[in-house]
């Protein structure tokens, strides 16, 4: 090796370089964002609904050195549940990723579990819906989280002068902008419902109830169902089919209830009871607010003569059609951690409420401790219309998703096939007999549990 | 190299030394195809032979897809009255849709035939409309003329005091609806290959038929039948697979409703395999009709190539 000379001053020269560059970079390197959390959420009907959430990662981001980037997809077309296979088929994509509904169960296997999260956020704000939980817990472990934003429920949206006016019920003083109970609430049933549903189809104000294949349909019959008591598949997979004297009065009041309903609600999808009730035809839909939203912006008298109120009960309950979105992370994610924290710091309190009010009530926390938002108590016109959307103590209420409780890998199909709905239209558009239709229920509930 | 285009050979240096194998190899004209054709072949195999065989590894899955589970997934179709129900209804759809769709076309394109030159290109431009919209958009414009509260066509029929139509919610009609939109959509393709055909008839056949005193019937039987053969084979098969494989109307129109009377095997397998979490049973949906629609392409094709034969 060659001698190499090293004078003193060319030391100190060196030295003091060293020094000024990393004196002088050291502010960069500490604000340079170390994490990218890449998450793939829903496209909210309400555009305002994104930009609160945007704005909140954002913050997070900033306040952790993260870089948070959001990304929208839509529900339109399926597009988010044709991403998420995509993504577990390719094990690469989003870290967090909104999940609807069953997908959460579905690739339980897949997704980090989230019991320190949750136990921590329970220990906060107490215990969340039972649906959520029936969905979100798989094996005993939360595999995802319940969201706050496109989380809705589905108590009835009633035009409250046509139903005094046709069915003789003041529905605004049954159920006041008010944590309590007014007169005639107890007899709110399905019973009451289906004699106001008679009275309105005569009056030529049907009830907006679709009967179709998608989720508005099969949540609302869904809920009837519960309250009913009628399970077709118990929670070890079980047909509960036969003999189910529970459902046969549920089925024999879903018949009742849609022989007054428009003849083509067989083929209505979740916008049809929208639309029917910011026409003016009908005199009550189930749906969260988004419908009297529209009705408010498109038809001002229609929407001041909207009320929210709870479903009718039935002989096992009031249940009231849920469907959640869940944030899941993959397990492919190499930032776990932080999306973690990302996820709990958008389910406290604060943000839940930001992304309530943003949305005008639409999105529903899972927490139950979270149903006193100002948000719905201040919206209108008129003051007060949606008060009664989420579920309050004095609803003595839960929440249902249809086919519950089957264990998820069986009741998403029954769900996604609508077989509900099906066996209803099977009696009234078919004129099969129940007998004939309960058998042609069993033999596809057959071919569900078969495929496991 | 001489004036008179000779080659003198007497001064030619001496023979090269002996190719390798390689190089003979290279210089093979098959080898040369191969290897030119490569690209086509890492197509085909990239974005055909691989999904396919892929759909059905996968549909010899079990739900969770860890475990093999043989043709049991096809087992519990077949035993399923639901999916036979899609099996009729898939074809009740594509046959009655591409019938139809032959006969329009058909029928377009005598009467694009027999309009002066001039004028022929305007309507064969607007004819063609239909068939230049992308299908998702112009199957939403009829869904909004079918539509159960806000009908077009019912407002229509109602100046005319003819009682709403439940379109999309009475099973007869869903259906009638679904193959009146596929048809509109696929007849401008038929009229045009046609057309092409109809062009590519030598007139004077027509001149001699006309001077035997063949009726126009006859004309129509003996002489432009016989002439389109091929290319009325060649698309009834090409649009007999896509028919069968149409998704778009049915999800936009009915999603499959009501009470799945109107579900074909695309909507089907969405149903079963994206929406019910069961891939691999939505695999076996998609690929029931496969032997069956490669039988059937192999006897049209059989046929195009022997009546080639013959008139070569």
């Amino acid at each position: 090796m060659a001698e190499q000379n090293l004078s003193r001053r060319a030391a100190l020269g060196a030295g003091a370089g060293v020094v000024a560059a990393g004196t002088l970079s050291a502010p960069a390197v500490f604000g340079q964002p170390t994490t990218t959390i890449r998450c793939g959420f829903w496209d909210h009907w309400v555009p305002a609904g994104n930009d609160v959430l945007r704005s909140l990662c954002t913050a997070w981001g900033g306040r952790n050195r993260a870089n948070v980037n959001t990304d929208f997809i839509t529900s339109v077309g399926n597009q988010n549940l044709l991403t998420i296979a995509a993504q577990a088929q390719s094990r690469s994509g989003h870290d967090i990723l909104s999940f609807p509904a069953w997908e959460p169960a579905a690739h339980q296997r897949m997704l980090v579990p989230m019991d320190d999260v949750m136990g921590r956020l329970t220990a906060k704000y107490g215990p969340v819906t039972p649906a959520a939980e029936y969905l979100g817990k798989q094996d005993g472990k939360w595999v995802a989280i319940p969201a706050v934003s496109g989380t809705q429920m589905k108590p009835a949206c009633t035009r409250f002068d046509l139903l005094q006016q046709h069915a003789g019920i003041d529905i605004r003083a049954m159920w006041p902008a008010d944590n309590r109970r007014g007169p005639g609430a107890d007899t709110w049933n399905w019973d009451t419902f289906a004699t106001a549903a008679e009275a309105c189809n005569k009056a030529g104000f049907p009830f907006g109830l679709p009967m179709g294949s998608f989720t508005d349909a099969v949540d609302w019959l869904g809920a009837l169902f519960a309250s009913y008591g009628a399970n077709v598949m118990d929670e070890r997979g079980n047909i509960t089919v036969r003999g189910n004297a529970k459902l046969r009065a549920a089925t024999d009041m879903a018949v009742r209830i849609s022989r007054q309903l428009p003849n083509d609600v067989w083929a209505w999808d979740d916008a049809s009871n929208n639309r029917s009730l910011i026409s003016g035809r009908a005199a009550l839909i189930f749906n969260p607010p988004s419908a009297w939203v529209s009705a408010r912006r498109d038809q001002p008298a229609v929407g001041a003569s909207c009320w929210t109120v709870p479903v009718p009960s039935g002989p096992e309950g009031r249940f009231v059609g849920y469907l959640p979105y869940f944030w899941g992370i993959w397990n492919f994610s190499r930032v776990q951690g932080p999306a973690k924290e990302l996820l709990e710091f958008l389910s406290e309190r604060e943000q839940a409420m930001a992304m309530t009010t943003t949305s005008s009530g639409y999105d529903i926390p899972p927490f139950l401790s979270m149903s006193d938002f100002p948000v719905w108590a201040n919206e209108g016109p008129p003051t007060g219309t949606i008060y009664n959307y989420p579920i309050r103590p004095h609803h003595n209420a839960r929440t249902s998703v249809a086919f519950a409780p089957a264990p998820p890998a069986m009741a998403v199909q029954a769900y996604n096939q609508a077989l509900n709905t099906k066996l209803i239209a099977r009696i009234v558009q078919g004129n099969e007999t129940v007998d004939q239709a309960m058998g042609w229920l069993e033999r596809e509930l057959n071919t569900i549990k078969r495929g496991g | 190299m001489a004036a008179d285009g000779t080659v003198d050979l007497r001064g030619a240096p001496t023979p090269a030394p002996r190719a390798s194998t390689l190089q003979r190899l290279a210089r093979r004209r098959s080898s040369i195809a191969f290897l030119m054709t490569l690209p086509l072949i890492a197509v085909v195999a990239g974005l055909v032979v691989y999904p396919a065989g892929y759909a059905i590894y996968l549909s010899m899955l079990n739900r969770r897809m860890d475990a093999f589970a043989g043709f049991l997934n096809y087992e519990i179709l077949i035993e399923n009255d639901t999916f036979w129900m899609v099996v009729w209804q898939s074809c009740f759809f594509a046959v009655v849709a591409v019938l139809l769709k032959a006969l329009i076309g058909f029928w377009l394109a005598h009467m694009l035939h027999h309009i002066p030159t001039k004028g022929q290109r305007k309507w064969r431009g607007m004819l063609l409309i239909p068939w230049v919209i992308p299908p998702a958009l112009s199957t939403l414009g009829w869904w909004w003329m079918f539509d159960p509260t806000y009908s077009s066509i019912n407002w229509v029929l109602a100046v005319f005091a003819v009682p709403a139509v439940p379109w999309l919610g009475e099973p007869w009609w869903a259906r009638i609806s679904v193959i009146m939109v596929n048809v509109w959509y696929g007849a401008p393709f038929f009229m045009i290959m046609y057309l092409a055909a109809l062009k590519s008839v030598p007139e004077q056949l027509y001149e001699a038929a006309a001077i035997d005193g063949a009726s126009s019937t006859q004309r129509l039987i003996h002489i432009t039948l016989p002439m389109m053969r091929n290319i009325i084979s060649i698309t009834v098969l090409f649009s007999l697979i896509v028919t069968f494989a149409n998704y778009d109307i049915v999800r936009v129109l009915t999603n499959g409703g009501p009470r799945d009377l109107t579900h074909v095997f695309a909507t089907y397998a969405f149903q079963v395999g994206i929406l019910s979490g069961n891939i691999p049973r939505g695999a076996a949906v998609s690929l029931f009709m496969l032997p069956a629609l490669a039988v059937f392409a192999f006897f049209i094709l059989r046929g195009v190539t022997q009546r080639n034969r013959e008139m070569a």
